[in-house]
């Protein structure tokens, strides 16, 4: 089958949902569209199942910080219609302190382990995750290391300064 | 913490014995930690504990330029370093908007067909070791060192790589490396099918493997599996066929799939991948006798580094150069996602540039990560010998496990 065009996508998300998921953009032909977190389960279940979509194969699941915004962290979600060969993106971004995003892992087992991830870099807090701890950083980790904030290396070494150019 | 796996059996009455499969132990072919409660032979329960390697890279390439991430690209899967760097290469060029000629497509299929057939070698190899034969271990590795030298004449060294650069490869290739190219396709495909003999009908190697983890497609799908593991399972899924990459549409190949995604269709679905390989590297021989001899990357000089000779004698080169190096270049403040069929299934860079010289964030959807994650719930009701072969199968590879 063919690629399913983004309007028929865009039309179909409009129908079902209305104003509650809005379209980003389609950067480099991929489709991107931004969902509130109450709408996320509903709209990653329409996708799935619509016999006319068929997004049936969860390709990623990513976190992204952006220190400046009101809602600072995003949920990415990449899906992919294997029998159509199309692709979408999904966006929810989240207000820090209120990281709290029903979990994927009811219509995939393999979000499991892309939520744990995103959790041990972000803290995103994936409710009604089976096992949401740490996965690639050690248990007793304080800090969620791919937020803007946390230094890179430890501002405070001096053994690296380059006192004529900077670092 | 609360659900923190249990490391010891304090229970007296208990029948079950705890096992510490890893991090660091000699079947398991990486720093795999798997904590298994075992009822005799048979596991009952087991816990994954991963990260023993995680090097932040996601992190590092926050703070990097564009063309110094390749070197972190080569860490992640490394027996197959060259996918990784083009794959990232591409992704750049994709934001970029960048054309490259189709000699340097070519030339990229030829060097990633090659790092295919290097990483399935070991896989199947080890594979075959783990069940018991050690020669055709041996037979292969000593292709996979006749890859390593071609990957030397080309780029200079041998497992992390680093080839290639963004809009195409460093230098061109020298003779040398062609010889050694119409060598290896001479004596590589005898010693897949002596490989090929020993295994494929040998009673003991099909009795040891067929049935063995096996995987529906709607599990596999589930966990998001890509690459030979789904293919194994019946799913025609290849990156290389759905979104040609690099010139892939001009080639023909077949995308080999199994039956029941056990170990043993896992085995013969790299096999064939191989013989493909190997098609798709004489194909691309032939285009490329048509193609003008002396182009190796894309007229880019904004992102491609001059050669240091006319750095220092041209004003153009010089600039270029410069601007390369401080990043003083502007690029699209945009998103970007691109996948490349690595060998363990779809290797995905999801790039979000907000128009600095590195990236906002960069993720790696890394197939090896997505894999392993089946790997203790298909454990269950297994023996612990056949799940030492179905992480041979799996072929999940430590760097790009953790990442």
């Amino acid at each position: 089958m063919a690629a399913i065009p983004n309007e028929d996508i865009v039309k179909a998300i409009g129908d079902k949902f209305a104003d509650a998921v809005t379209v980003i953009g389609e950067p480099y032909g991929l489709l991107t569209v931004e969902s509130g977190r109450e709408q996320i389960i509903d709209l990653l279940t329409f996708l799935k199942t619509d016999p006319s979509f068929k997004f049936t194969f969860l390709t990623d699941i990513t976190g992204i910080h952006y220190p400046e915004q009101e809602k600072q962290i995003g949920v990415i979600y990449h899906l992919h219609s294997l029998t159509t060969n199309t692709r979408i993106r999904i966006k929810v971004f989240l207000a820090d302190g209120d990281v709290h995003i029903p979990t994927a892992t009811v219509l995939w087992e393999g979000a499991n382990w892309m939520e744990r991830e995103t959790y041990d870099f972000f803290g995103v807090i994936f409710d009604g995750h089976p096992d949401l701890r740490r996965i690639l950083n050690v248990d007793d980790m304080t800090a969620f290391p791919m937020r803007k904030e946390f230094p890179l290396e430890d501002p405070n070494r001096v053994d690296k300064k380059d006192f004529y150019f900077g670092r | 913490m609360q659900n923190h796996p249990v490391y010891t059996d304090n229970d007296p009455q208990s029948e079950l014995s705890t096992l510490n499969l890893g991090p660091t132990h000699p079947a398991t072919h990486g720093v795999f930690q798997n904590v298994l409660q075992l009822d005799g032979e048979r596991i009952v329960s087991g816990v994954s504990t991963i990260g023993y390697i995680h090097r932040a890279f996601e992190k590092i390439a926050e703070h990097r330029p564009f063309y110094q991430i390749t070197p972190l690209t080569d860490r992640l899967n490394y027996c197959s370093s060259p996918i990784n760097n083009m794959g990232w290469h591409m992704t750049v060029e994709k934001l970029l908007n960048i054309q490259t000629p189709k000699r340097v497509d070519y030339l990229r299929v030829i060097v990633m067909e090659l790092a295919r057939i290097a990483d399935h070698i070991v896989c199947n190899g080890v594979l075959g070791v783990d069940t018991g034969a050690f020669t055709g271990f041996l037979y292969m590795m000593e292709q996979r060192e006749a890859i390593y030298e071609i990957y030397e004449e080309v780029c200079g060294s041998r497992l992390t790589t680093n080839i290639g650069r963004i809009g195409g490869f460093e230098r061109n290739f020298n003779s040398r490396a062609f010889d050694k190219l119409r060598a290896f396709l001479k004596s590589f495909p005898k010693t897949l099918k002596e490989f090929e003999g020993l295994f494929n009908r040998n009673r003991i190697f099909v009795d040891r493997t067929r049935d063995v983890a096996a995987v529906t497609a709607e599990t596999a799908l589930s966990y998001s599996w890509t690459g030979p593991l789904l293919r194994a399972a019946g799913v025609d899924y290849d990156v290389r066929a759905m979104n040609p990459y690099s010139s892939y549409e001009d080639f023909e190949f077949e995308v080999p799939v199994g039956d029941n995604g056990d170990v043993y269709s896992r085995f013969l679905v790299r096999n064939e991948e191989m013989w493909q390989s190997l098609r798709i590297i004489e194909q691309a021989l032939v285009k490329l006798d048509k193609e003008p001899g002396d182009i190796f990357h894309a007229d880019v000089p904004e992102f491609y580094l001059p050669p240091k000779e006319e750095v220092y004698n041209n004003m153009e080169a010089l600039i270029y150069h410069f601007k390369i190096v401080m990043g003083e270049i502007p690029t699209p403040t945009t998103e970007v996602y691109h996948s490349v069929e690595g060998t363990n299934g779809e290797l995905g860079f999801y790039l979000v540039n907000d128009g600095g010289r590195s990236p906002y964030r960069l993720h790696f959807r890394r197939p090896s990560f997505i894999n392993y994650q089946m790997y203790a719930p298909m454990s269950r009701g297994m023996l612990l010998s056949d799940a030492i072969i179905n992480m041979s199968s799996l072929n999940v590879i430590a760097g790009e496990l953790d990442a």
